[in-house]
């Protein structure tokens, strides 16, 4: 069903290279994939893989060094026009981590969450902006009075509506969201992932959904991409990933998850990935193809005819 | 205390004072640790579960103290410590620790060497040649090839991975007789965590350990625990075998803290939440803690304080539920699941 929908954001061949000239570090290396109006796109990677860098370049902080991404059909990396980076701005928004370092705070709620609306429209009057601001935190089951507030008189769970709400008060389309939840205790994660639910079936929101935690992400998204070191490895339909795991990454990420299970725990087998497994040569080099109807996975023509075998 | 009771917290109460006001961070808890077993202690944050493991090392900040009960180990009661002499006995000798960020727990300005060669020479008496081989041979046993050059090196030319390997060689080198986990693998890569967690259970195994962990991950709990500990606002609400209390919990608080992890939910239904927030501790808790959180909380949970009531021989709960005299209430669907296949109920 998400196949007919509109592809909303488009990352074709996405680099993004940092360091000197001389020793350049690739954190993103050739990444493609599609987002769909309304869906959660999962993107799955352990430290340094490069899936924050992902989301940055898309929210137009970390420069693109190769390869492009279309927002709506526009191409929003490299060098725009104003009126497109304005745009950006207005429908593509985040939500950090850590709740406690990404709010200012020696600002007050209120202006926090209306940060955004100052820098983009300047001209709003101070009506309208309160009343938006105790909208977007009631949005997100806050008071209205907790605009006169600072960040440390509030709980994890409730900071991080805080980052929600002034992503919200833009009213994007579109949210990126890195590790949001991680930092947070089991009984406030599954707030604040209903809350994230909640707003995407009333506004037809869009998210990728950024983590390292493979059991957050099979819960909340639609579509999952697995990354390792800036190159996708799999990308595929929740269900599709969780049953049937080609590459040999993906399985070992999946047979690594701690399971609230005991039974299940005992009798593990742990996969070890080892990325000189492949042996790639000039000859026979890696792809990125599309086994089955959505699930792309990467490897070379050998390992891609073995990994279809399986799926038949 | 009983023979293989190894140690054993009794009725302890600790407290802070913040800004002249008090903290009751531990609330009267009471707790044996068997010789040789594995016991993860399950909290939230701000649960105490911290606290409870640092009173045991005389780790307590500044304004801290042990305002009651005892603390038992080898026959001495550690919670009447008054100096550091008496502390450094046990320290690290008897009773050592591995932090959650190994990035914060070494000496970024020493190299790995000489920082497992400190904790030889303190509590190995070694010295020389035969301390050298000893740091040596700690980071061979923490499965860090190449020993001899990674001796000479700094923390920032280790990976995560590999510095706590090197916090656990030095907790290690100590030949204690506890080793206390806090939050061990909390900062580390999923592929990584698992062979930290392995390694930790190797090494339990080989040099006859007895392994705290303190976590709020329930995902590391029932790979390492033999036995679970749940706390909530400086208390213990129950206690089991990891087997009981996974498949057969019985405080509405364990079963609140099972229910909201997302391993159980399914995409598109809302998942369970607790609401509220945890009881402020710098005020006085009635009755059972959890109580004011609890949608099916009984009259007498608002009350008075539950005692413990036992389930089996090795599993009890602090929670009105099962006195007889109670009301039958049923836990949520997705426990009742987990109680029905005993297991095999996650996905």
């Amino acid at each position: 069903m998400s196949e007919t929908r509109e592809k909303l954001l488009e990352v074709r061949d996405l680099t993004v290279t940092f360091g000197s000239r001389r020793h350049p570090f690739r954190a993103v290396d050739g990444v493609s994939f599609d987002i769909r109006r309304g869906e959660t796109f999962g993107l799955v990677g352990e430290s340094g893989s490069g899936k924050t860098t992902i989301g940055r370049a898309i929210i137009r902080v970390d420069p693109v060094s190769g390869g492009t991404i279309k927002y709506g059909g526009e191409i929003i990396s490299g060098r725009v026009s104003r009126q497109t980076d304005r745009r950006v701005i207005r429908n593509i928004q985040m939500v950090f981590q850590d709740p406690m370092a990404s709010l200012n705070e020696r600002a007050k709620v209120d202006y926090i969450v209306s940060e955004g609306l100052y820098s983009l429209h300047k001209h709003m009057p101070e009506a309208e902006r309160r009343e938006r601001v105790a909208k977007a935190l009631g949005d997100v089951g806050l008071l209205p009075e907790f605009a006169g507030r600072f960040p440390h008189e509030f709980s994890g769970g409730q900071r991080q509506r805080i980052g929600i709400a002034r992503a919200l008060i833009m009213e994007p389309e579109f949210i990126v969201a890195d590790e949001p939840v991680s930092a947070l205790d089991v009984s406030i994660r599954a707030q604040v992932l209903n809350l994230m639910s909640r707003l995407q079936r009333e506004r037809g929101l869009t998210y990728l959904f950024i983590s390292h935690d493979l059991s957050v992400v099979r819960f909340i998204s639609d579509r999952i991409a697995v990354i390792y070191r800036g190159k996708l490895m799999e990308l595929a339909r929740s269900e599709q990933l969780f049953d049937h795991p080609l590459h040999p990454y993906t399985r070992a990420l999946l047979s690594a998850i701690p399971m609230p299970d005991p039974a299940r725990e005992r009798t593990k087998k742990l996969l070890v990935y080892d990325p000189s497994q492949h042996g790639y040569t000039e000859a026979d080099p890696p792809l990125w193809e599309e086994l089955e109807p959505g699930h792309f996975v990467r490897g070379s023509r050998r390992e891609l005819d073995a990994y279809r075998k399986t799926l038949l | 205390m009983k023979e293989n009771v190894i140690l054993s917290f009794e009725d302890l109460d600790v407290r802070f004072t913040l800004r002249g006001q008090v903290l009751n961070a531990i609330r009267g808890i009471s707790l044996d640790v068997y010789r040789g077993e594995s016991l993860a202690i399950v909290g939230e944050s701000g649960s105490g579960k911290s606290v409870l493991t640092r009173s045991a090392m005389g780790l307590l900040d500044a304004n801290g103290s042990i305002a009651g009960g005892h603390i038992w180990y080898d026959g001495r009661d550690l919670a009447a410590f008054r100096t550091e002499k008496e502390w450094l006995a046990v320290r690290g000798r008897e009773i050592a620790m591995v932090m959650q960020d190994p990035m914060t727990s070494l000496n970024p300005l020493k190299t790995v060497g000489a920082q497992i060669l400190e904790a030889v020479r303190l509590h190995q008496g070694l010295r020389g040649a035969a301390a050298r081989a000893a740091a040596v041979q700690a980071l061979a046993d923490v499965g860090i090839s190449d020993p001899e050059t990674r001796y000479k090196q700094y923390p920032h030319e280790f990976s995560g991975g590999m510095r706590q390997r090197v916090v656990i060689a030095i907790a290690i080198a100590c030949r204690p007789k506890i080793l206390i986990c806090d939050e061990p693998t909390t900062a580390l890569d999923v592929t990584i965590q698992a062979q930290i967690l392995d390694l930790v259970r190797s090494l339990q195994k080989k040099l006859g350990l007895t392994t705290v962990y303190i976590t709020h991950d329930l995902g590391v709990v029932a790979n390492v625990a033999d036995r679970i500990a749940v706390m909530y606002a400086g208390d213990i609400v129950e206690v089991g075998s990891c087997d009981e209390v996974f498949y057969d919990p019985r405080h509405p608080y364990t079963w609140a803290l099972l229910s909201s992890l997302p391993q159980l939910g399914a995409k598109g239904e809302t998942l369970y939440s607790i609401q509220g927030t945890p009881p402020n501790l710098f005020h006085e808790v009635r009755g059972d803690a959890f109580a004011p959180r609890n949608p099916q909380a009984l009259k007498i949970d608002f009350l008075k304080r539950p005692p413990y009531f036992d389930v089996s021989p090795t599993h009890r709960a602090r929670t009105w539920l099962l006195d007889p005299r109670a009301p039958r209430v049923e836990p949520p669907e997705h426990i009742r699941r987990l109680r029905e296949r005993g297991g095999g109920g996650y996905v």
